[in-house]
């Protein structure tokens, strides 16, 4: 969508190449396996093939045998007493007395080369009494259900439930059953999302050293180098600010890389091997057992609605699985389920349950999409039943700035009306469908997130700018945030230089997460550039021998203001940095904050697909992407989110899944049969950028990068109910299942 | 590990008979070396036939058929016009394995000694009642190619025994085949079934006709009742009907990650019929 008419921008909204681009294209970059120390070892891990199963010796003695073969840890070689969530990532990081899934680390070992290492880890032998397991989420809640770990329940799960069940929340207001009574059509229905993972492409990998005096360095890929550092710190027991931590070029994380899995080893093993650097790079296979996979739901919903489309009642109760530990995001999806309906008589219950399975970690708008699926699904049917048109109901119910969202706060600006009247204007929506073919549509929200945030820009000699980032670069934030800074100082993008660094460099930092790096760390930018504007026009000032604040900062440069206006010519930049050595030194900005002024998004999609009523195979024909992006600083990645969410959505409706045995082993952890979409399998995803500026941002930035995969799993199976006539409540609908719904109609 | 690129068949029959730990012949390497660095597979005597003349030959046999070396690419026999033109079944079953990447590299013996019930390429040569010549230390012979798988990763080859050459017939006039596989995805898949069918008409009856299945037993399988449900038709409904119910009966697969019992059975009756009907235009000169 074109700027909008009062955008007066000189490079916010246009499409430069982005500044890392030629290295990724040319394998330039550094990617977490391309870090390489002399006298470094390699690792491998010891994990249990089982899904639950006390560990009942560790025996290393074969494998320390062999030479080349220098160090070994266990459970025993980490401190004891953590707690809380510091438990449970140590706990992940190396399994204690149980293994808790297949796939848990158990032991490490480090080696003088790769293939040794991993000889080594077969030459550890790991005595297991295998325990009874559960794999999903209604069995795990069930009587009888094998226990995972006693007392793991927090305060809030009622008297009565099973020890797996660690969370209870209940929440809503008005008065539901009420709501109902009121309504001309009622309907209540279940459905099931299976747990599905990140699938970047890039592994974890990692080079850790640490000497004995618990100084430590890590090189790794993750989104965020602090948190790497926190946690690590928490589980070895060392100083947070005796470890630094400088972040890789990262092959996508969509959550999955905000947390720890082998970094903590690599130092662990680094100490025990005397303080020789130690990388550890996973497998696919290691990636898809024991790294963060989102939870699988078991879902009931139930509205009222009145014949006009108005919606009277709404009640979502969800059940969710996160792996052996607390932490489904059950919370955030019941959060999101009703975001898009205004709403006077609404009720949430959230069960967090455990199961014998990997922890999961955070997938690009936890929770969001499961909700949207029972949610958008059920909205959809009884749209159907009452022969109302989808996009109206939504408008009819959809919230506006200032309404009280479902789950509570009062919405800021909000661009949902508008959204919704852009996909009614798009072509996709005339194309005409065919035999077997169907059209479903569906909205999705995510809140965004702002997080602590710490920025460091300075002025170069030259005239140019440099800008120290903590959120590493994974959806082009180098090239917005590069956008931003040129864009206040009045330079050309190509004179800013955008550096993601180390924890040694700057404050706090959270991770590139919820949507926050254009926006948190764009905004960080921002003030810290103002900042150094502000110098630059003091000593424009003192060189002029006027009062600072007649100077203003315009088109690159201090400009006398005011009275003074006219009397001296402008000082550029480039003068103002030539001669800051004599003026008073480095000119530079800082600026650390939670930047306050989040703006959430919406988004509608809507798919044209077509269902083989002989084989179940769905073909995706057309799919369009509409969402509010507050400005979008760089459209072209702006676009990018919103076509690799309605991809990674896409994939979640039809083909992934963990696929477990009857052992509760996982059955398809390869690439080959966890079943991602691959290009071929897909149209060209057609955007439309949205833009209600959030006035919470310099520029307008609402965060876009986590909305986008919210509604396609509601909008596929809403368009196979279009096509096929028949309402799959179960994803991922694969061939098979789809196939056998068709015979059974 | 030993690493040996002997230059004729006999001298590379004669490495693997003599070899007293485990042995695997290189060709194109994509399931070999893939093993190897999973750690699945690792050989003590790996035996490169790439450097024996011939190997990457395709060459017309005085009969009118095809001879085939161990080392021709999926890519070179997309590429091969003629050869395209004969066998368009067993090509684009070739043509199905991996991705662009694979198929600069990828054999069809290698699919075929790859044991896999799955793989793509040989439900082709099943149906054109191809043949391949083994050579052995007691010399070489030729057997049909239904009969070299043995089971999932497995071959009915003697030690020291290797494939030095695949051979299709003549394919003559009137004729045409035809390969499809089902996955969910479009492409970088292995079948969770497939099938080929290659048959030659009198006018517009089917004169001859042979139907393979892959990934619904042990081994790829020749289903003559399928064959028989449309020899002597026109491929009229009734005979896709046949076909269709011949290639369900016969298909006995596992459920597995990649798809059920319920499924893979319909899935076989569908694509037999389907691949008959393609089959079919082809022979009639036909597009499709």
């Amino acid at each position: 969508m074109a700027k909008d008419e009062l955008n007066t921008f000189k490079l916010v909204g246009t499409r430069p190449d982005r500044p890392d681009g030629l290295d990724k294209v040319t394998g330039r970059a550094r990617y977490g396996a391309d870090f390489s120390l002399p006298g470094m070892l390699h690792a491998a891990v010891v994990r249990s093939p089982h899904a639950h199963a006390k560990i009942v010796k560790i025996d290393a003695s074969k494998a320390l045998a062999l030479d080349g073969v220098k160090a070994v840890v266990t459970r025993a070689d980490l401190p004891t007493g953590l707690t809380g969530d510091e438990w449970d990532l140590q706990e992940n990081t190396l399994a204690g007395e149980k293994a808790l899934y297949d796939g848990h680390a158990v032991a490490a070992v480090a080696a003088t080369s790769k293939l040794l290492a991993e000889e080594a880890a077969r030459l550890i032998e790991v005595e297991y009494e295998v325990l009874p397991h559960v794999i999903h989420v209604d069995d795990a809640m069930a009587e009888g259900a094998p226990v995972i770990r006693e007392g793991a329940a927090d305060p809030t799960v009622p008297e009565g439930l099973h020890p797996n069940v660690v969370k209870y929340m209940e929440f809503g207001r008005g008065d539901v059953e009420a709501g109902f009574a009121e309504a001309d059509l009622v309907m209540e229905k279940s459905y099931k999302t299976e747990a599905t993972h990140q699938g970047y492409i890039e592994p974890h990998a990692c080079v850790g050293q640490m000497g004995s005096d618990n100084k430590g360095e890590m090189w790794v890929c993750t989104q965020g180098q602090w948190f790497i550092r926190k946690m690590s710190a928490a589980v070895l027991g060392i100083e947070a600010s005796q470890l630094r931590v400088t972040p890789s070029e990262i092959g996508g994380g969509f959550g999955g890389k905000t947390t720890i899995f082998m970094e903590p080893l690599s130092l662990a093993l680094s100490k025990k091997a005397g303080g020789r650097p130690v990388k550890i790079v996973m497998t696919r296979s290691e990636v898809l057992r024991a790294t963060g996979p989102t939870a699988s739901a078991s879902m009931d919903v139930k509205i009222g609605m009145k014949t006009d489309g108005t919606i009277t009642g709404a009640r979502a109760e969800f059940r969710m699985q996160g792996g052996a530990f607390p932490g489904a995001p059950v919370d955030m999806a019941l959060y999101c389920a009703f975001a898009g309906y205004k709403l006077e008589n609404v009720q949430h219950i959230g069960y967090d349950v455990l199961a014998n399975r990997p922890k999961c970690a955070a997938y690009r708008a936890p929770g969001s999409p499961m909700g949207a699926f029972a949610v958008e699904s059920l909205v959809d049917e009884m749209c159907r039943e009452l022969k109302l048109d989808p996009i109206e109901v939504r408008i009819k119910n959809g919230v506006q700035t200032g309404d009280r969202a479902s789950y509570g706060p009062k919405f800021g600006s909000i661009g949902l009306k508008e959204v919704l009247e852009a996909v009614k204007d798009h072509p996709n929506l005339q194309a005409e469908l065919g035999p077997n073919q169907g059209r479903g549509f569906a909205v999705g929200y995510w809140f965004n997130h702002n997080g602590e945030t710490s920025v460091s820009m300075a002025i170069g000699e030259d005239g140019t700018a440099q800008v120290s980032v903590g959120t590493p670069d994974i959806g082009g934030s180098r090239a917005s945030v590069s956008l931003m800074v040129a864009e206040t100082l009045g330079i050309p993008y190509e004179d800013v230089r955008v550096n993601v660094v180390e924890t040694g460099a700057l404050g706090v930092n959270e991770p590139t997460h919820g949507s926050r790096a254009t926006f948190a760390t764009g905004k960080a930018a921002v003030e810290a550039t103002q900042g150094a504007i502000k110098e630059m026009c003091r000593r424009a000032a003192a060189e002029w021998g006027i009062d600072e604040e007649a100077v203003e900062w315009a088109d690159g440069a201090a400009q006398p203001a005011g009275p003074n206006a006219g009397k001296f010519p402008p000082m550029t930049i480039k003068e103002i940095a030539a001669k800051m050595g004599s003026t008073g030194g480095p000119i530079s900005g800082h600026h650390e904050s939670v930047p306050d002024g989040v703006g959430a998004s919406f988004g509608a999609h809507v798919v044209d697909l077509e269902v083989d009523p002989e084989t179940g195979r769905v073909t995706i024909l057309r799919y369009l992407v509409v969402q509010d992006a507050g400005r979008a600083i760089h459209p072209s990645y702006v676009e990018g989110q919103y076509q690799g969410g309605a991809v990674q959505g896409i994939g979640w409706a039809l083909n992934e899944e963990y696929v477990y045995d009857d052992k509760g082993r996982l059955a398809n952890s390869v690439f080959l049969d966890y079943r991602v979409p691959v290009a071929s399998d897909l149209p060209m995803i057609d955007t439309v950028i949205v833009e209600v500026p959030n006035p919470g941002h310099p520029f307008g930035v609402r965060g876009v990068g986590e909305t986008g995969i919210t509604p396609p799993l509601p909008a596929i199976a809403n368009a196979i109910h279009d096509a096929v006539g028949v309402r799959m409540t179960h994803l991922p609908i694969n061939p098979p299942k789809l196939l056998a719904a068709l015979k059974a109609k | 590990m030993r690493y040996h690129t002997p230059s004729t068949y006999e001298e590379a029959s004669a490495v693997a008979a003599g070899a007293s730990g485990l042995t695997r012949f290189l060709a194109g390497g994509t399931d070999v070396l893939v093993q190897m660095r999973a750690g699945m597979v690792l050989p003590d005597d790996l035996i490169d036939l790439k450097k024996i003349p011939g190997t990457s030959e395709i060459s017309r046999t005085e009969d009118g058929g095809w001879r085939i070396g161990v080392a021709v690419p999926g890519i070179a026999l997309g590429a091969h016009a003629s050869l395209k033109a004969d066998w368009p079944g067993v090509v684009e079953g070739m043509e199905l394995v991996g991705s662009t990447q694979i198929q600069g590299r990828a054999t069809l013996a290698g699919n075929l000694c790859n044991g896999s019930p799955a793989a793509d390429s040989v439900p082709g040569l099943v149906a054109a009642g191809a043949t391949v010549e083994i050579t052995g230390p007691d010399g070489s012979r030729t057997v049909p190619v239904e009969d070299i798988p043995a089971g999932p990763g497995k071959t009915n080859l003697a030690k020291g025994e290797l494939i030095s050459a695949i051979l299709l017939p003549a394919r003559g006039q009137n004729a045409g085949d035809c390969y499809l596989r089902f996955i969910p995805r479009t492409e970088m898949d292995i079948a969770v079934v497939g099938a080929a069918v290659s048959l030659r008409l009198d006018g517009d009856t089917i004169a001859e006709a042979r139907v393979s299945l892959g990934a619904v037993a042990p081994t790829v399988i020749l289903v003559p009742e399928a064959a028989d449900a449309i020899i002597g038709t026109t491929l009229d409904d009734a005979a896709l009907s046949a076909i269709e119910a011949a290639a369900k009966a016969a298909a006995k697969p596992i459920s597995d990650k990649r798809g059920t019992t319920e499924f893979r059975v319909e899935i076989a009756g569908v694509l037999a019929k389907r691949a008959a009907k393609i089959a079919y235009a082809r022979a009639k000169g036909e597009t499709a």
